[in-house]
């Protein structure tokens, strides 16, 4: 029992790390907290429904939704966020210019779909259950936790062996630097925030598959939650997101499971507050958060 | 090789350079010299596109500069090492030294990181150290080696002696010693003025944003005036 739900909470958390990730790696570029994150999030699961709805296989809903919550990522960028970084120190700004963005998000998604809660339709992925071990395992949850772990590897591939890789890692070192060695920081930040934008893309498909429930407001509580982990894991470090991701989605299950279901979140954000009193930057965060640290 | 004409830029209402007029000739090292506040970064970014010109121009290669983006003059081969080095501290040495070939965008280059390694030994020791980890002096040679790495026509340095030991110092300016006898053009601003006189062909001061003066290093060492006047306690060190 208690391993069947480490087994879930692993699952779940594949899917924060996958929201994680992408919301830190542009806290960790551009010191920005994007809070409009989640209603990228949202935006895929929806794409991906409507996709599904229209006829299209599920493999091409997930394409979609990986495209386009990407390429609106990348407006947000700059929309928001763009002339705010010319002008500066401009943090909270950000914060109200991303909030701003993810309301009109939410109120495109409430008209389109009539304020109604959608759901895929029954089959979209087969009810296949395999048992090893004592443990029962869906084939939704198989494909959750292969997709998280390889859409992770290829990100990771792409930031730490490729060369266009390195340069969003010299620009997150050094804005100036970079653009002296002939990096253009613009092209630069719209290609990171396609990739946060197709992480949470992907990971607003594979919640939206299995709880089966895709709403306008469904990306509200995973900000908190993405919040919550880009802290424990350290504000900027990607790997601190995904250790924070796993460990959240593995608390959150057990504590479903063994605690009276009112006590859920507050069992975990005392957790966490009680890992950050011990460690306050973070499981993997430094002084100066993270493995792609803020500009000097 | 490079040209500046008349270039005025102004920061915030306050001028910074009035109508500054400057060559560099191919293979040549020409050094620019200036108390502090005088201009000499705002030049040499104003060449590398970092800050815009209000008027005037600057052509290199006979190539209108003025109003192209910084990555597009760095992609040109007009590459400068900037003040404080700047290095990418969370990265490798060898990871600086790559990305440095950005710069190159398909131009050739014979130059790689062995060459890198030839002229500053110490980076390939320190290959896959973090470059943050490197002390004031190894930065600096990196910085230089980065730059390098994008094979420049024009290479601006700044303050290339700023903050080192008078050991690291010379070490760094052998590398630049090297660099001209191989025909590097060269743009070098230095407070250390007798350093900066000893290697260039050519100088120039300047002043509250106005060229005061220039003429062949030599001279200008040799004129009592000059020594006194504009480089101060430096041309004693």
């Amino acid at each position: 029992m208690l391993l069947q739900q480490l087994l879930n909470g692993l699952v779940v958390g594949g899917v924060y790390a996958l929201f994680a990730v992408g919301f830190n790696l542009i806290f960790g570029i551009q010191r920005f907290l994007n809070l409009a994150h989640g209603a990228v999030f949202m935006t895929g699961a929806f794409v991906a429904y409507y996709t599904v709805e229209a006829g299209g296989p599920l493999i091409l809903g997930f394409l979609a939704a990986i495209i386009i919550s990407g390429l609106l990522s990348v407006l947000i960028e700059i929309v928001c966020f763009r002339r705010l970084r010319k002008s500066g120190d401009a943090e909270f700004g950000a914060i109200l210019s991303s909030m701003g963005a993810s309301l009109v998000i939410m109120t495109v998604w409430q008209w389109i779909s009539k304020t109604q809660v959608v759901r895929f339709p029954f089959d979209t992925v087969p009810v296949v259950i395999f048992r090893f071990w004592g443990l029962r395992v869906s084939l939704l949850q198989v494909i959750m936790m292969v997709a998280a772990v390889v859409i992770v590897m290829i990100m990771a591939w792409f930031l730490y062996r490729t060369s266009f890789g390195r340069q969003v890692r010299a620009v997150t070192d050094n804005e100036k630097a970079a653009t002296l060695v002939g990096v253009n920081p613009n092209r630069t930040y719209s290609l990171t925030y396609f990739i946060s934008g197709a992480l949470a893309g992907a990971a607003g498909v594979l919640v939206g598959l299995a709880f089966n429930n895709i709403n306008y407001m469904m990306g509200e509580p995973y900000l908190l939650f993405g919040f919550a982990i880009i802290i424990l894991g350290g504000l900027g470090s990607i790997p601190g997101a995904l250790l924070a991701s796993l460990i959240f989605g593995m608390g959150q299950t057990l504590a479903i499971a063994y605690l009276p279901s009112g006590l859920t979140t507050a069992f975990i954000f005392s957790a966490m507050f009680l890992i950050l009193l011990v460690k306050p930057t973070g499981l993997m965060g430094r002084e100066e958060a993270g493995i792609l640290r803020g500009r000097r | 090789m490079l040209d500046i004409a008349d270039l005025e830029v102004r920061y915030d209402g306050i001028v910074a350079l009035r109508g500054v007029s400057l060559t560099v000739g191919a293979g040549e090292v020409v050094a620019l010299i200036g108390p502090n506040g005088a201009g000499k970064s705002t030049l040499i970014n104003t060449i590398s596109g970092l800050v815009s010109a209000a008027s005037g121009t600057i052509h290199v290669g006979g190539e209108d500069f003025t109003h192209l983006r910084p990555w597009t003059i760095s992609a040109k081969g007009v590459l400068q090492v900037p003040e404080g080095r700047q290095v990418f501290s969370d990265m490798t040495v060898l990871e600086n030294l790559q990305l440095g070939a950005t710069a190159l965008r398909g131009r050739p280059s014979d130059l790689d990181v062995k060459d890198v390694f030839e002229l500053f030994p110490i980076l390939q020791e320190r290959s896959t150290q973090l470059a943050g980890s490197l002390s004031g002096g190894q930065q600096q040679m990196l910085a230089i080696g980065r730059a390098l790495m994008g094979a420049p026509k024009l290479l601006l340095l700044d303050e290339p002696s700023l903050g080192l030991a008078p050991v690291v110092i010379s070490q760094v300016f052998a590398a630049l010693r090297t660099l001209k006898e191989k025909g590097m053009t060269i743009l070098l601003i230095e407070q250390n003025a007798t350093l900066a006189l000893d290697l260039s062909n050519r100088a120039y001061i300047l002043d509250q944003g106005r060229i005061v003066l220039s003429g062949n290093s030599a001279d200008l060492a040799a004129d009592e005036g000059v020594v006194a006047h504009y480089l101060g306690v430096d041309a004693e060190v």
